[in-house]
């Protein structure tokens, strides 16, 4: 048993410091560290740089453009991101589409979309929900029809997060009513300039435009963008999700804005309430121990076992855990917690400061990180996962 | 980065695992737990030759294992098993001389750690036991096993300082009981007692006693969990197994959650025994322990339904221990404002 890391590792957690130091602008750590919008340039010109270093697909094979890391490599790297304060990597591209296409994709599907991934030609989001279908994904009802070389694709897909920047949406579409719902799932992938297809945003309740619906009627669909056979999209869409899950414990995130919330909290009238520090306590306890689970599933990834049903319970825990330290960070806000001034959210914005630095942003994380209990498969989702695989209820 | 056992730690998992499962069943446990002198001597010499306290101290201190992962192990599997031997008290032989921590491990001297008083379970620094030229005057609270004792170990101030005192057993006066969780304890007290002091800081043993503490709570709760999850498989209720109601699922589910991050605790505290960070990943990893051993118990015990209420269900005791670790050596609120203090 040794929880050290070894030098190897050490040496490239140096390396991966001192990358960002270099090449993360202060303007945009800033624009990270305090919340404000991104815009779609910025994160463009982040995975720009990502990829002239070879780290933007992190976790793909070295032939396809990764750098052959394992997972504790890319762990320390995400860890370091989140740290410095980096913008995240989009994930719809590089890390839900790119494994899908890797490991089910034709020959010519991978030799022409992945290279468009990694230098920013296609921005990729996410069809998978739709208003009828969210836990019970397989209910979905967006259908493809086939008529000679083309699928006509009709329905509606919902929470497509920054489908208002997105140049191709993969989708999963129903291409059989036969058997079990599961049973007649197709992969698509569909330009999101094809004539038929509108994207309407939704205005979430900390009033970003993040996710949008997207509608599509008679869109013509040409047969070789099917990913896999028909009718086995089940298949790809839960090995995505599985994908998706893997470092969704969040313990950069949560640890970056723990040294926030403490950073904060001797400028605010919780610096001498023992009840504050005893919350404060409790949740880096729990991150502590995060931490620690963390790498146990990781290390036991990197001994060749598949994290399973593991990384469901990094899940519930990482998002309980980075939940309620939004929660406690808008709490140390006390009542300055309450001015919502939405331009304060923009770059560049030189209106006064109204309470400590945090008040600008503290409520509107809080509302916008609720999300995290319920996206990549809900909370309770994740707890029927681990009752099955890991109880064998 | 490494979580698996050394071969040593998995021979000396395995001989441990084979001597609980083949000589401490629930059955025996219960009758020693429920003897007049509350544990075994019998029991404590096969342990000692099976080499059970030598494998809590270092090679320097005489011992074979004695790192925090060795202790951790150790008191995993003790907690499991429910034993009531006095091996927290064997710990505190790393406080002695070398001959009489050879004695120790022959299972021929029983030292116990007397800490604990009415004003403060944990904190050593509002201890009102003292010593003066050599003579201790204090008493200690709810000491298990000290009718087991040949010589207690003893915390107390000198001065503005705390510190470690040996103190024979003969000169302690005691007011001995039973314990809710099976085996016995006693109120100590000491009156003028010859005390000689020990090298070792109280912190020191403190930041072991925890890690032991909270390895026997994984334990307990680890056997109360799976008996829970087999009990839910096979319970049949309106024509189906409990384990298809989602309601029970899913608390299933939180504490398996739990119990995963209590071992993280553990491993925490275990790794970083004898640095500096120890007293903060101790004080961490009780807080867990303590936490998430209530939850278990509890949870064990509804989600059984009424043959947990009974004397009979072994799990029931094993709920019953877990619940009663938890104030030994401060509760969860006394860690949690001790963590946020360090």
């Amino acid at each position: 048993m040794n929880l050290d890391f070894t030098p190897e590792q050490d040496a490239f957690r140096a390396e991966v410091r001192a990358w960002l130091d270099e090449n993360l602008s202060s303007r945009l750590a800033d624009k990270v560290r305090t919340s404000k919008h991104l815009s779609k340039q910025d994160m463009e010109d982040w995975h720009a740089k990502l990829h002239a270093r070879g780290w933007l697909a992190n976790h793909w094979p070295e032939e396809y453009g990764g750098p052959g890391w394992g997972p504790v490599e890319k762990f320390i790297f995400e860890d370091e991101c989140a740290m410095a304060n980096a913008p995240r990597i989009v994930p719809f591209g590089v890390s839900m589409l790119g494994p899908v296409l890797l490991k089910y994709g034709s020959d010519a599907q991978k030799a022409h979309y992945l290279p468009r991934i990694l230098d920013g030609t296609d921005w990729w989001c996410q069809g998978y929900s739709e208003p009828g279908a969210g836990s019970d994904l397989a209910s979905l009802k967006t259908t493809a029809i086939k008529e000679g070389d083309h699928y006509i694709v009709n329905g509606q897909k919902t929470w497509t997060t920054l489908g208002q920047h997105a140049d191709w949406i993969f989708c999963l579409v129903r291409t059989s009513k036969e058997g079990k719902p599961q049973e007649g799932i197709s992969f698509l992938l569909i330009d999101m300039k094809t004539p038929g297809i509108e994207v309407r945003p939704i205005h979430l309740l900390d009033g970003d435009h993040e996710v949008n619906e997207v509608w599509f009627s008679d869109v013509k669909v040409p047969v070789e963008n099917l990913v896999g056979p028909e009718n086995q999209g089940w298949t790809l869409a839960k090995y995505l999700l599985t994908y998706e899950r893997t470092g969704i414990a969040g313990v950069g995130f949560s640890t970056s804005a723990l040294a926030e919330l403490k950073a904060v909290i001797g400028k605010t009238e919780k610096a001498t309430d023992p009840l504050f520090a005893a919350r404060v306590a409790r949740v880096e306890i729990a991150l502590e121990n995060m931490k620690t689970t963390n790498m146990r599933v990781l290390a036991s990834a990197a001994g060749g076992a598949a994290p399973g049903a593991e990384s469901s319970l990094l899940k519930i825990k990482g998002t309980e855990i980075r939940q309620e330290i939004n929660a406690l960070f808008m709490r140390a806000m006390g009542p300055q917690a309450q001015p919502f001034i939405s331009e304060a959210l923009e770059e560049g914005y030189n209106g006064p400061e109204i309470g400590p630095e945090g008040a600008a942003w503290a409520a509107k994380d809080y509302f916008n990180n609720r999300k995290l209990s319920i996206f990549g498969g809900s909370n309770e989702i994740q707890k029927n996962i681990v009752s099955k695989a890991m109880l064998g209820f | 980065m490494d979580f698996n056992p050394t071969d040593d730690r998995r021979m000396l998992g395995d001989t441990l695992d084979r001597f609980l499962t083949g000589r401490y069943d629930h059955t025996t446990r219960m009758k020693i737990a429920g003897s007049d002198a509350g544990w075994s001597r019998e029991m404590w010499a096969e342990m000692a030759e099976l080499g059970l306290i030598g494998a809590l101290f270092t090679q320097d201190q005489g011992g074979f294992g004695g790192e925090g992962a060795d202790i951790a192990l150790i008191f995993e599997r003790l907690g499991r098993a429910l034993v009531v031997e006095p091996f927290h008290g064997a710990l505190a032989a790393a406080a002695l001389t070398q001959d009489q921590r050879d004695e120790v491990i022959a299972g021929s001297l029983i030292p116990i750690f007397a800490h604990s008083e009415a004003g403060t379970a944990f904190d050593p620094d509002r201890l009102s036991a003292k010593v003066e030229n050599g003579v201790l005057t204090g008493s200690k609270v709810a000491v298990a096993n000290a009718e087991a004792a040949d010589i207690f170990v003893v915390s107390a101030m000198e001065g503005d300082t705390p510190a470690l005192f040996a103190v024979q057993a003969t000169d302690a006066h005691l007011t001995p009981y039973p314990l809710m969780d099976g085996g016995r304890g006693a109120d100590v007290r000491f009156d003028g007692a010859s005390a000689t002091r020990l090298d070792m800081a109280p912190a020191d043993l403190l930041d072991t006693t925890l890690l032991a503490l909270s390895a026997e709570a994984l334990g307990l709760m680890e056997r109360c969990k799976d008996t829970t999850v087999e009990y839910l498989k096979t319970r049949k209720q309106f024509g189906v197994p409990l384990s298809k109601f989602q309601a029970l699922q899913h608390r299933a589910v939180d504490m398996v959650t739990e119990i995963e991050q209590t071992r993280s605790a553990v491993i925490n505290v275990g790794h970083h025994l004898g640095t500096d960070k120890a007293a903060k990943y101790a004080a961490a990893a009780k807080y867990t322990a303590a936490t998430t051993g209530r939850l278990v118990a509890e949870e064990t015990i509804q989600l059984h339904g009424g043959i947990a209420m009974t004397w009979e269900y072994d799990v029931a005791h094993a709920a019953k221990r877990l619940v009663m670790t938890a104030p030994i050596m401060g509760d969860e609120d006394v860690h949690l404002m001790r963590f946020a203090a360090l």
